[in-house]
């Protein structure tokens, strides 16, 4: 049986001029990662505007942050596999804006509402954010459908985010003048970094529509399997309009920036019918797609494994 | 009383503006334009400080730097986010323009106003090759190796660069 006391077994780990890891196990200030937790609203004033109300304004909440969570989990996937570096680096940035915003999100509405966040075990240390993020499972979830679906090609992806981007960017420039403070805030950061993903895409979109027949055979295909889903964007859920902005009010300023990038391009407005619900139940409602549960089992699986878990 | 408080604040603020960034360290903080304010709250000192982008992940290290260096000093602070109003590069110093450039990172020009506009043809800026002073730069990416930068390449001395983009 080994000697657990006994030092000798890695003389690395106790002289001070051994390793060169050494250095990695102090100061652990200077690392962006592995410190301990912090609040991402510490400070903010999180008080509920008034007459509005706290379960609807978390729900609201819950809704852009898991679209942004899960389209930011989606984007993840292309890291190391992207066409080339500067792509992989474009879209995992892309990712980190929009995690970024979900953080933000889920933080608020957790705040707003705690009754919204899973109990987890006495004394754990999982921040609430995290517990929303990790420990709901697919019927909890409020995102659309558009952005849980695989990446399919990089056509599509880009597609994707060209269609996305520009519904969250009109729905955030409406809501940087929301009656919550916080919402308001997130969002009016949140329009500068979406500018930024819809010229991406749009760039993209322009550039393979006019490279090659094959460039642009998938951009159409993949832009028509992006459309099927593009309606549901448009559609109320009955918390939207109650406490944030009528999607169905974005539709046509959405459709006109689209017209323009499909009119540099040369490409025509895909013919596709919306991917119906199920009892006019969709992904707002909590009804998606087999490929979120397969998504969350991925995202969640070492934070399920592992509740009382410190990061 | 009050010289004292006036004292505090004064020595807090200075001992704050000398952080620097852990991304890029040849600027200051408060030459990024993220710490935005030393307050007494009640006898606590409060630093509040901005991300620049939502997903910026080194909010805690700043924090934590904040904690150490003005505990160091003998000053006991808390860290608060402030998200509104949102960061811009607008509020980069020119001192902190002048270390970005003398570092070999392009400073940015100024920020986008008014309404959003879609522009599918890359992003017009005035570059100037941080190496060489060429005004010949190509843009290689929109995003680089943090959130707040694009990729250039000087066209004259062949130099890639980074460039903190107008946000």
């Amino acid at each position: 049986m080994a000697d657990m006391t006994n030092k000798d077994a890695n003389p690395v780990a106790h002289d001070d001029h051994e390793s060169v890891y050494d250095g990695l196990l102090v100061n652990d200030a200077h690392w962006a990662f592995g410190t301990d937790f912090e609040d991402p609203l510490a400070g903010v004033d999180t008080t509920i505007p008034e007459g509005m109300d706290a379960h609807d304004l978390a729900t609201y909440c819950l809704m852009l942050g898991d679209d942004a969570l899960v389209l930011s989990q989606r984007l993840s996937e292309w890291c190391s596999r992207a066409p080339d570096l500067e792509d992989d680096i474009a879209l995992s940035n892309i990712a980190l804006d929009l995690l970024g915003q979900a953080r933000l999100l889920l933080a608020r509405a957790a705040a707003a509402d705690p009754s919204v966040v899973p109990v987890l075990p006495e004394g754990s240390p999982v921040p609430p954010e995290d517990a929303l993020a990790y420990f709901r499972g697919d019927q909890e979830f409020r995102n659309v459908r558009l952005v849980e679906v695989p990446n399919g090609d990089f056509a599509e992806t880009i597609a994707r985010v060209l269609v996305f981007s520009t519904y969250r960017l009109a729905l955030f420039e409406r809501l940087a003048g929301h009656a919550d403070a916080v919402l308001a805030a997130v969002a009016a950061k949140g329009v500068k970094e979406l500018t930024y993903h819809r010229d991406y895409a749009g760039r993209w979109f322009l550039t393979l529509a006019q490279g090659t027949e094959e460039s642009r055979r998938r951009l159409e295909h993949g832009l028509g399997r992006v459309w099927a889903l593009k309606s549901e964007l448009f559609e109320a859920h009955e918390v939207e309009p109650r406490v944030g902005i009528d999607p169905a009010t974005l539709s046509a300023e959405v459709d006109v920036i689209l017209e323009q990038v499909f009119a540099m391009s040369d490409v025509t407005r895909p013919d596709v019918l919306p991917m119906a619900g199920v009892r006019h139940r969709k992904g707002r409602d909590g009804l998606h797609t087999e490929a979120l549960s397969k998504l969350l089992a991925e995202l969640q699986v070492v934070a399920r494994a592992h509740p009382m878990g410190q990061w | 009383m009050v010289s004292t408080v006036v004292n505090v604040l004064e020595k807090a603020r200075s001992v704050a503006a000398t952080v620097t960034d852990p991304e890029l360290p040849m600027l200051t903080l408060a030459d990024l334009g993220v710490l935005r304010d030393v307050v007494l709250d009640d006898g606590q000192l409060v630093v509040s400080i901005t991300p620049t982008y939502s997903g910026c992940p080194a909010m805690a290290t700043m924090r934590d730097d904040l904690v150490r260096v003005l505990g160091e000093a003998g000053l006991s602070a808390t860290v608060r986010i402030s998200l509104a109003p949102a960061w811009t590069t607008d509020w980069i110093t020119d001192t902190g323009r002048a270390a970005l450039a003398e570092h070999g990172i392009s400073p940015p020009g100024p920020a986008p106003q008014g309404p959003v506009t879609l522009s599918l043809l890359p992003t017009r800026r005035s570059v100037t090759c941080p190496r060489c002073a060429s005004a010949d730069a190509a843009l290689t990416s929109e995003f680089g190796s943090t959130a707040c930068k694009a990729m250039y390449q000087c066209r004259s001395c062949l130099e890639p660069f980074d460039h903190v983009k107008e946000i």
